[in-house]
């Protein structure tokens, strides 16, 4: 009896709105209004620091607009390609590399350090090998998606619980059974964290490339903005890419569960 | 115990003998094929070419001025996300209120693809060095704000105990306690946002044509001098590696031992 008390205390002393939400608001409102005043101070040259309204405006444009969505269906293709053959190929080499030590020693260094390197500055060559269209943007993001997919798988596969693959062995599963039934399933959570990565890099390595060389993409809206200086029509669309890629990450991260290894 | 570690040893050396040998049985078929003519030299030049390229590009592309030009690009971004990274990530540490408030965003923003703002950077700052080096900053500030409040906050609580029972101010319990406790933990963030900001540096240096080694492919490229950029890649690759190599030295360094 006395619990249920504490606890009804407990909860009507609770704020309506806590002091975290209202530190939010206020930090949001106030960066808001120094935006504002900076658009109206003419302290930086004009139309750098459009006003909000005007932002909104070109926000409003833009998504009321069919062309923005004939051009993040071509940015949306190209990454889903681009994650479908990196990914897939990374999850053949990484678990190649995860279930073959001496693979790994020969191999992986190679994979590790190429991994973090600049992957954009091998858009020249992308082009040479897959002209200047659509592909040479998917190729670019497969090869930034491809290292952080095996690298994750392979460190998944080592992780794996010894005596999921002894139970396996013990019901005399085959190569494709022991992959497809213990292997793939012990390793969502790599994989899925891998996958999460390669978006991210596979992203910004298709729509970099975009605002390289393309005429069509979300990429080439960024910068077709850039040299019209159309700055509110440039920061709506930097603006929902953010929403966009930041919410895919999360969803990809939510859909695999990641959040509930976080909380344990 | 020394025969299996010796045997480890030669089993490590003999794999990675055989990752060398693969990689130049590649480069060799890749020679014959393109001199077979079975692949265009004009999209892919032979390895040989691209190798007698280096003495070339290091010494008509002022390739060390350019190095230098890069690494300072990175150097000032490293200074800037190490002061104003620990800084944030010490306030955030500090104030509870504040870490609530921000560090899911901080989180996001570590997620976000803030390279692609390079247009609007350049419209802020014009088409020079800084705009580089902002963007360079600005990626690599989201790992140096969490690995700082994520080594504060694991600071093992009896060095904080002893700290009290000597009576120590706010400021001598974190200069002689929290902060070095924290040091390994902080180094690992300074090592990924160094990453970022190579990776962003040389890469908004190739997108925007100013500054170093980014300039220097996009340059070779349009000029289609395909050996060069093919060399100059690799040379990319390789300052790339050593950077990553060195740092990981200093953080094993830094790391105490469990």
């Amino acid at each position: 009896m006395a619990e249920t008390g504490r606890l009804t205390r407990a909860g009507e002393g609770r704020p309506l709105v806590s002091m975290v939400t209202l530190l939010r608001a206020a930090i949001i409102l106030a960066g808001l209004a120094l935006w504002e005043f900076l658009s109206h101070s003419g302290l930086l040259y004009r139309d750098v620091v459009p006003s909000l309204l005007a932002i909104a405006r070109a926000l409003g444009g833009l998504l009321a607009s069919p062309n923005y969505y004939f051009n993040l269906g071509v940015t949306a293709a190209e990454i889903g390609a681009a994650i479908a053959i990196g990914g897939l190929s990374g999850l053949a080499v990484g678990i190649l590399l995860g279930a073959n030590p001496f693979l790994s020693k020969a191999f992986e260094s190679y994979i590790y350090y190429l991994g973090p390197t600049p992957k954009i500055i091998f858009f020249p060559v992308m082009i040479m090998w897959f002209g200047v269209g659509p592909e040479s943007k998917v190729a670019l993001g497969t090869l930034s998606c491809f290292f952080p997919v095996a690298l994750s798988v392979a460190a998944g596969m080592r992780g794996i619980d010894r005596v999921l693959i002894r139970v396996g062995e013990s019901f005399r599963a085959n190569t494709w059974q022991t992959v497809m039934k213990i292997y793939l399933p012990a390793m969502r959570h790599p994989i899925i964290n891998g996958v999460r990565l390669g978006l991210g890099v596979a992203l910004i390595g298709t729509l970099l490339a975009e605002t390289k060389l393309s005429n069509k993409g979300i990429g080439f809206l960024i910068i077709n903005a850039y040299s019209t200086f159309d700055m509110p029509r440039m920061y709506a669309n930097l603006i929902v890419l953010f929403v966009l890629a930041i919410g895919a990450n999360a969803l990809v991260g939510r859909l695999g569960g990641l959040d509930s290894i976080k909380r344990v | 115990m020394t025969a299996t570690a010796n045997r480890r040893n030669s089993g490590n050396l003999a794999a990675k003998a055989v990752g060398l040998a693969f990689l130049i049985v590649c480069l060799l078929i890749a020679e014959t094929l393109i001199r077979a003519d079975a692949i265009s030299r004009y999209i892919v030049p032979p390895p040989s070419e691209i190798m007698g390229s280096f003495y070339r590009i290091v010494t008509e592309e002022h390739v060390a001025r350019r190095f230098l030009l890069t690494a300072a690009e990175c150097l000032a971004a490293g200074a800037m996300i190490t002061v104003f990274g620990i800084a944030g990530g010490v306030l955030m540490h500090r104030f509870k209120l504040l870490q609530q408030a921000c560090e899911t965003w901080v989180a996001a923003m570590a997620s976000a693809p803030v390279v692609l703002c390079y247009p609007l950077f350049m419209v802020i700052f014009g088409r020079n060095a800084w705009t580089i080096i902002m963007i360079g900053f600005i990626a690599a500030l989201p790992p140096v704000i969490l690995k700082t409040i994520e080594g504060l906050a694991g600071t093992r609580k009896v060095l904080v105990n002893v700290g009290r029972s000597f009576n120590l101010t706010p400021m001598q319990q974190f200069w002689k306690i929290l902060f070095p406790a924290a040091l390994p933990t902080i180094f690992v963030g300074l090592r990924l946002g160094l990453i970022f900001a190579l990776i962003n540096v040389v890469g908004v240096e190739f997108l925007i044509n100013y500054g170093g080694l980014g300039q220097l492919i996009e340059d070779l490229a349009e000029r289609y001098d395909l050996a060069g950029t093919y060399a100059a890649i690799c040379f990319v690759i390789l300052v790339s590696v050593l950077f990553f190599m060195t740092l990981e030295k200093i953080e094993r360094w830094l790391r105490p031992v469990d």
